[in-house]
């Protein structure tokens, strides 16, 4: 459905085939993983069995005596990084924590952590190598619940961690000692006492979550040549070829121009694919062989030494008056970071209330190491958290004041104005228009029977990012564009950049040809992430186009002898005084004889994204016997601002639901009391397959950005918050329990389902 | 480490030879010793189906397949599909319903789907989805993947 004054496009709201479309068919596609090299050796990691020891002593001659292996590394190879702390376009980084993560120094502190590396003449003898090498641990208590990780006397991961404090911090914590909780966040708008003193109604509760997975299915891979010159050339599936350029760069110690980075396909990212693991060794093992080397994980490596997102715990509190009114809320939230630092939970503060207009709102989140990998962004970082506790506390309140759940939504909703607890006021945004666009669905006005059957619905935030783009563009004698990006395409963006090029020079999407190329090609480009791509490259894309435009302008005053300013460019014509005239191909045939080549370039790096928000509606079934949820329909309606191609963002809405659906109802990171991960496998962890999900029904609202030309806002992150929270509401509906626990599988909801008829 | 053996197969309608070691899987011999890297690695277990194939027309996951049990057999590959520089109904349907986004798991979703419009030319999406639950994909949820076997099955009753 569309909204307001949309203005008629050409090629922006068709559904091209995607230009990279027949080499993904047919198998052609070259992703990190196909890599060969003349000469290419296989690597193989060595990993901790242990989730916290100290690192006594590693020995690796046996595993050097093993015929066919060429270097074996450790963390004694890494350069050393003192205290330094890095902005890697993904955020600031500890340098000392993450080259510690790369190959451990003193301390393992997580089953999987990498100790070491070998080289070998194929990936068995390499592997078998990897079991020669001799590390003796120390082995320590491990902490696994974020909970258990705060108190006093848990045991310690990192030696240099102190509380830091952002915001107005009640009291300054203890900086004598080491600690886990690693950062501290505050945010408060109004007078939270105030607030709920004028509440009918406050509803409070504790939530907790599980560490879960991206789930890609490409394993993370890496294939490095250091060469004789000091270059290094890295080809890998990335979401960030220059990011991974820099952490790479930095971790080595080099200058940041010595490393290319090559960013092959990519199978799958999600916020898992931003941070490097492999690269740095793989250059290491090069270096020290002077061979390229590749390595790859398996797929038990992937789950247990990447980085998944927090599980947490969290404290949440809503007052409203008995008409429906929010009068305050409270949230206390601590996220498990795993291993080092920077869990996504100061951005779980800022979302917790974003969905509504809260005068009184007070948000604290916590930052705590544990015995687990270093967690990563996964979409939408830590708003899929945060909506299952907001949003399954305002199906109760509105379930106990008797109101339909979209009118209270409604009534609270954010709109243009609205002020934030954490501080920023929002611009147009489109809250509002997809409360309604549920509300009036042929879904949620159907009638919904039958026993243990229940119906819920939920909404989500997500912010958004621009950051910074690149795109060169050079036009074709016959009449095509060569669009040249930095941007890795993980689900159709070469096509939705290409589309905007061709919107706006008025050419066909498939008169373009896009290309993404590595780090030394292109001008600087930022991550593959925060839903940014079709809005900030398609920025960068538009201005090339424009760029284009002056110079064709030119060329054809000059063939007409006209002052450029008689020239206008319109829908793919120039058109010059007297009703002089050359279509776009027409032109283009002639530059050579004109001046030369045109090349048209853009960046974006200033525009910002407005928010994305969703509404989703869900149908459940609850077997009372086992506690198995089966999901009969789901419908989502998300603001996409203007879609440039509907079956992408279609398929991001679709694709966001179902691993929304697996977070709710299957997946979970499952340890036992020594810190090991039980279900490192695809079939044990249990990401949804075809057979467990129905078809996902799409309502794509546009609400155009007025940041963007074109209006576009991004689709990728947003869709996954409501799920857990959707479906939580529907099982209450269904067989009248309030699941507060991720995920509601079968177990932990049949248990809950007893203790109802128990009590 | 045990000697090579020469096995010999038809990949794809042609009959190649190669040597592989004992412990060597179906997937290693097509990625790195035939340099075909259309079949994809995902898992290495058998629970993604990334890397499935038809061996002598039953989909098998090819991870889980020894290169020396494939003597003698007939093996279709993602590289096989195709008819010359023609795709067929399931990869043009793929396209067209926009049924890929980051594309690893596409080969093997294309091959497991091949395997299903043989058997049953005309299945319900419920059999679509049944068929094809032991192949992973993280992209899509799914709903674009089935309407793709459900257009491609639909061209090839009306063309046959």
């Amino acid at each position: 459905m569309a909204t307001a004054d949309k203005r008629p496009y050409k090629v922006i709201g068709t559904r091209p085939v995607r230009h990279d479309g027949a080499d993904k068919v047919t198998g052609r596609a070259k992703y990190g993983g196909d890599m060969r090299l003349t000469g290419m050796l296989y690597g193989a990691m060595v990993r901790s069995p242990h989730a916290h020891a100290r690192i006594v002593s590693i020995d690796t001659s046996q595993a050097e005596a093993l015929p066919g292996v060429r270097a074996v590394v450790t963390s004694a190879d890494m350069p050393a990084q003192g205290d330094r702390v890095v902005e890697l376009g993904e955020g600031a980084a500890n340098m000392r924590h993450l080259t510690a993560n790369i190959l451990a120094r003193d301390k393992v502190l997580y089953r999987g952590h990498a100790v070491a590396a070998v080289a070998a003449d194929n990936v068995h003898i390499a592997e078998q190598a990897a079991r020669l090498v001799r590390v003796e641990y120390e082995v320590l208590q491990p902490v696994m619940n974020v909970l258990d990780a705060m108190r006093d006397d848990a045991p310690i991961l990192n030696d240099d961690v102190r509380t830091e404090s952002l915001g107005a911090a009640p009291q300054s914590p203890d900086q004598s000692r080491p600690t886990n909780i690693a950062k501290h966040f505050l945010f408060e708008k109004g007078d939270v006492a105030k607030g709920f003193a004028e509440a009918d109604l406050v509803i409070e509760h504790e939530f907790d979550t599980a560490m879960v997975h991206q789930g890609y299915i490409e394993p993370h891979n890496a294939t490095a040549l250091w060469n004789t010159d000091g270059r290094i050339t890295i080809w890998m599936s990335t979401q960030g070829s220059f990011t991974a350029r820099q952490q790479t760069a930095e971790l080595l110690r080099v200058p940041v121009s010595s490393v290319k980075v090559v960013p092959m396909e990519i199978g799958g990212g999600f916020g898992g694919k931003i941070s490097v693991y492999l690269p740095p060794v793989a250059a290491l093992l090069s270096r020290k062989t002077g061979r390229p080397v590749k390595l790859q994980m398996s797929r038990a490596d992937v789950f247990e030494a990447t980085g998944p997102t927090p599980g947490s715990h969290m404290r949440l509190k809503l007052g409203v008056t008995r008409d429906g009114r929010i009068t305050a809320g409270e949230a206390w939230i601590a996220f498990d970071a795993g291993a080092y630092p920077g869990s996504p939970v100061g951005m779980a503060c800022m979302c917790v209330f974003a969905c509504y207009d809260v005068p009184h709102g007070r948000v604290e989140g916590f930052d705590v190491c544990v015995n687990k990998p270093r967690t990563n962004a996964y979409r939408a970082p830590g708003s899929t958290h945060v909506a299952f506790a907001i949003e399954t506390i305002v199906d109760e309140i509105c379930e106990k004041l008797g109101l339909d759940p979209l009118e209270f939504r409604l009534k609270n909703a954010s709109r243009e104005g609205t002020r934030r607890v954490d501080g920023p006021v929002f611009p147009r945004i489109g809250m509002v228009e997809t409360v309604q666009a549920i509300r009036d669905s042929q879904h949620y006005q159907s009638p919904l029977a039958g026993p243990c059957r229940g119906r819920g619905v939920a909404s989500g935030f997500w912010f958004n990012v621009g950051m910074k783009s690149s795109v060169t563009a050079t036009v074709n004698l016959d009449g095509t564009v060569s669009l040249i990006e930095g941007s890795t395409d993980i689900g159709g963006t070469r096509t939705s950049i290409a589309m905007q090029l061709a919107e706006t020079l008025g050419i066909a999407a498939e008169d373009v040809n896009p290309t993404v190329v590595d780090t030394d090609s292109i001008g600087y480009t930022d991550v593959t992430g925060g839903s940014r791509v079709t809005f900030a490259t398609g920025i960068a894309a538009v201005e090339a186009a424009r760029d284009i435009q002056r110079q064709m302008v030119q060329r054809a005053a000059l063939l007409w002898d006209v002052d450029p300013a008689a020239v206008k460019y319109d829908d793919g014509r120039l058109l010059g005084p007297a009703g002089k005239q050359f279509t776009f191909k027409e032109l283009a045939a002639e530059i050579h004889q004109t001046g030369g080549p045109i090349i048209g370039s853009g960046t974006s790096s200033s525009a910002t994204q407005g928010g994305a928000f969703g509404t989703h509606c869900v149908d459940v079934e609850v077997d009372p016997e086992t506690g198995k949820v089966q999901i009969l329909r789901y419908t989502i309606a998300q603001d996409a601002g203007t879609a440039i191609h509907p079956s992408y963002v279609e398929g991001q809405m679709q694709g966001g639901v179902v691993q929304g659906i697996g977070w709710a109802l299957n997946e979970e990171y499952w340890y036992d009391d020594r810190g090991t991960m039980r279900n490192a496998t695809y079939l044990d962890y249990r990401l949804p397959t075809c057979y467990d999900v129905p078809m996902i029904e799409t309502m794509i609202v546009e609400v155009p950005d007025p940041q963007h030309p074109y209006g576009v806002r991004g689709v990728g992150e947003v869709p996954i918050c409501p799920p857990p929270a959707a479906i939580a509401n529907a099982i209450y509906h269904a067989v009248g329990v309030r699941m507060r626990r991720l995920p509601m599988s079968p177990p932990n909801l049949l248990s809950e389902i007893l203790q109802r008829f128990q009590d | 480490m045990a000697k090579k053996r020469v096995v010999s197969a038809t990949i794809n309608g042609e009959v190649v030879e190669f040597l592989c070691e004992p412990r060597q899987t179906l997937l290693e011999v097509l990625r790195d010793t035939l340099d075909m890297t259309g079949t994809k690695e995902g898992c290495s277990n058998g629970n993604c189906g990334a890397c499935t194939v038809l061996l002598d027309g039953r989909p098998v996951v090819s991870c889980l397949v020894l290169a020396m049990e494939a003597d003698g057999s007939e093996i279709r590959t993602i590289e096989g599909v195709a008819r010359g520089s023609h795709l067929d109904e399931v990869q043009q349907a793929f396209l067209e319903g926009a049924a890929l986004q980051c594309g690893i798991c596409t080969p093997g979703f294309i091959m497991q789907t091949e395997a299903l419009l043989q058997a049953n030319p005309n299945p319900t999406e419920e059999e679509i989805r049944f068929y094809l639950a032991g192949n992973l994909c993280r992209c899509t949820g799914y709903d674009k993947i089935v309407r793709a076997v459900q257009a491609a099955a639909q061209k090839r009753l009306a063309t046959t």
